[in-house]
This record gives C-alpha cells, structure tokens and sequence, in this order.
C-alpha cells in the first residue's frame, strides 16, 4: 500500500468509521523482531508520544525496514506506527523522504482525535526521515 | 491495612472507591472512561462505562477553555448522564484524565464524583471484567450551570497575587530544571522556554502512587506533600505541569485525600507560562524566588 492509497482509505470513510479504521491498524502492527523486543534501548524514543513509543530503521537506500514498537494499552499510538508502517516499510529511502511532511494531517483524523495527539504521529514521521538519512550517510 | 481502611484514612473518604466496591456497586452508579489514548475504550471497558473524551469533548475546540454550561449540559445529556448521578471517574496512565475529567466535573458543581483508586490498570491487572460491548443509555437530565473557576482553577495572572504560597510543579525532574531541551532535529513540547515557575517546589506526579496505580497511604501522601516541600496543610496551593492533566491528579491529592482547603489546579501550566513573555522563569534545582 503506498501512502497515497491509505489517505485515500481514510478520505472515503465517513467521521465515525475512521477510529475504527485506525483501530484495526493498531492491531495489525507488526511486532518488532527478538533483537529489539529484548533490547529496546537499540531502538529510539520517540518523546514526542505520550505512550512510550520506540522507533528503529534498518536496511538500504533501495528497500528501508522500519521496526514500531508501542504498548497494548497505546492503541491510538500503535495505529499511528501501524499507518507509517504501512506506507513505508520497504520503500526506498528516496520515497520515505520525500513523503509530504503533512501526511499526518492528510488522514482527517485532526478533528476526532485533537491536532496535540497527531502531533505524535508528525514526530514519528520525522524521526524516520531523520533515521533514514542518517542511514544513507553511513 | 486494607484498601477501605487507606481510603478511610483520607480527608474526603468517599471521593475515591475501590475496584472491588466498583464490581459491587456497578448498578447504582455511572461509569465514565477518560484516557489519554482516545480508542483504549472501544478495546475493552468496565461493563456499563461510559467514554468521555477530555480533547474533543471537554474542551472548546476553538478557544483554549473548556465548555460553557450550555454545550457541557448538552454533552452530558447525550451521554445519558443527570446531574444526581453518582458518577465513578477512571481512565489509563494512573487516571491523569480521569482527574482531569473530576476537575473539570467540579467546575460545573457535579456533587458526587468519585475517582477509582488504581484507574484501568489495577482493574486490568486483577483480572476484572472487561467489554467491548457500548451502553445504551436514556438521555440524562442535567441543568445548563454556570462553569464557576475561582475555586479551584488558576489563571496566570493569580500566580504573582499567589505569593508566597506554595506552588506545587509536577512534571519531571528533567522538565523542572530546565535541563531537558530540544536537541536538533527533535521538535520540543511546544514551550519557547524551559525551566519552572520560580518559588515551585517539584513533586513528581508519581511519587504519589504506588505501582498498582493506586494512592499512597495518608501519612505518606502528608510526607511527600507537606513536610518535604516545607509547607502546611493550611496553605493554599497551586498546581501545575504541561497542560493541566497530571497536575489535576496531584490536585485532586492535595483537595481530597490530604485535605487542603484551598486549591487550585493552573490548566495553563508550562505551555502558557514557558511561552508568556516577560514572566519570571527559575532553572536548576533551586525553586528560586519569584520577583
């Protein structure tokens, strides 16, 4: 799924059904691989979550692997990761980057959810990019 | 000591229940959800619980306050809720919106609303029943009221007229300081400057509960909150942290359980006072002096 596809997903959704959309994601996030899940302090806090969120990006310029970890209890916040991870995972880092910055935004959820929540979501997005052009560099 | 005879312990005993007088009475009173995480409760709820949303539906979504008594009358109403409801607040993260939602309750003068001792942790910790099953409920009947704010809600200009009272800052040691800035490439929290009120002693919203989620005992709470930041249950207070939610929790100590008089919870906390210009700010771990 690419990201313009999953704001398309959410722009068909009446108000009341896109929760339940972000809901369902937050249930299908991937769980992380051992490596991570034994040692979280590999991956990086994301702070501006309320809910303590980690975030790792791995891989090469041609398919970037992005790695979410969030508590059970943090749905909201495992809907945020399991959307980025549906829009990027293994996309190049060229694409990733050049993500609209607002993509966050573009999802409707503003209003349902308060601009200080997906706010969350906007530092997600900006450590990835961040993450990945650190990964080109090195 | 068992959890009823802690509670019975505390200043206004019957602002607080247990989760197993919850199990028992859940008949005779409203539940209400308030959480950080706005789909926690469609994953599973106390049975009958009813959700409330601080972001979305206490405040106004276009100035930064909360409802007039219109649109909370309103709100109530459609949320099946009447004004003599005995109404039992609970939510995550050691109900920091749970206490938010009670303040905001008190704002408009609802006269019983009690908090769960250990919020949806402890009741998920012990195993209790759990829902995903929505409450069907009449339309309540509440009275539009006036909000009334002097009591028990600050603004910025009472903090200068509040000296030398105690000013309680709960957020983080990192945040109190000032230590903690926003590194390149990692955007901050939304306050221009950091560090605290000066004159605010920090008592860390979690020293005062307890790993279950559930409030210290009383002698301790008096410990943390009076003898440690040298002040007397006869002070008025003030309490603040980021936008008001986990202060509302240390609010609701000092107001219930250790039985300060008069409190007050600043909702505009760091994110109005870090951005005022001109307004005294201390960093370090000195509260300093506020001139």
């Amino acid at each position: 799924m690419s990201a313009i596809e999953i704001v398309e997903e959410f722009g068909l959704m009446p108000d009341s059904d896109k929760l339940q959309l972000l809901l369902e994601y937050s249930e299908n996030l991937p769980e992380v691989p051992a490596k991570y899940g034994e040692n979280p302090e590999l991956m990086e806090r994301v702070e501006e979550c309320q809910a303590p969120v980690f975030i790792a990006v791995e891989g090469d310029a041609n398919a970037v692997e992005l790695y979410f970890s969030a508590p059970r209890e943090a749905p909201t916040t495992r809907g945020f990761a399991s959307v980025l991870h549906a829009a990027l995972n293994g996309k190049t880092a060229k694409e990733i980057t050049e993500l609209d910055d607002d993509f966050p935004g573009k999802l409707g959820l503003e209003k349902l959810i308060s601009p200080l929540r997906v706010r969350g979501m906007r530092g997600m997005l900006f450590r990835i990019k961040r993450k990945t052009k650190e990964l080109l560099d090195s | 000591m068992s959890e009823q005879e802690k509670i019975s312990q505390y200043s206004s005993p019957e602002a607080l229940v247990t989760t197993e007088w919850l199990t028992e009475n859940l008949d005779n009173v409203t539940v209400v959800e308030s959480n950080e995480d706005i789909l926690l409760y469609d994953t599973g709820h106390i049975p009958g619980a009813v959700k409330l949303d601080w972001h979305t539906e206490l405040n106004d979504q276009v100035r930064r306050d909360y409802l007039d008594g219109e649109h909370f009358a309103k709100l109530m109403r459609s949320k099946g809720i009447s004004r003599d409801d005995t109404i039992v607040l609970y939510g995550d993260k050691s109900n920091w919106w749970a206490a938010y939602a009670f303040w905001v309750f008190k704002l408009f003068g609802h006269e019983d609303v009690r908090l769960l001792d250990g919020g949806r942790m402890k009741w998920i910790a012990e195993g209790r029943e759990l829902t995903t099953e929505k409450p069907t409920r009449a339309e309540g009947l509440y009275p539009e009221v006036v909000r009334k704010d002097d009591e028990i809600r600050a603004f910025r200009d009472d903090i200068a007229k509040h000296q030398p009272s105690p000013i309680i800052d709960i957020r983080s040691p990192q945040e109190y300081t000032g230590e903690r800035l926003h590194m390149p490439d990692y955007p901050n929290e939304g306050a221009a400057r950091a560090g605290h009120i000066p004159s605010a002693k920090n008592v860390p919203w979690g020293k005062l509960v307890q790993e279950d989620g559930s409030f210290k005992a009383l002698e301790e709470l008096r410990t943390i909150l009076f003898e440690e930041t040298g002040s007397d249950p006869k002070d008025k207070f003030i309490t603040y942290c980021r936008i008001g939610e986990r202060s509302s929790l240390t609010w609701f100590a000092l107001k219930y359980l250790v039985g300060v008089k008069d409190v007050r919870n600043y909702d505009g906390s760091w994110t109005e006072w870090g951005n005022l210009v001109g307004v005294p700010i201390a960093q370090g771990e000195a509260p300093g002096v506020f001139a």
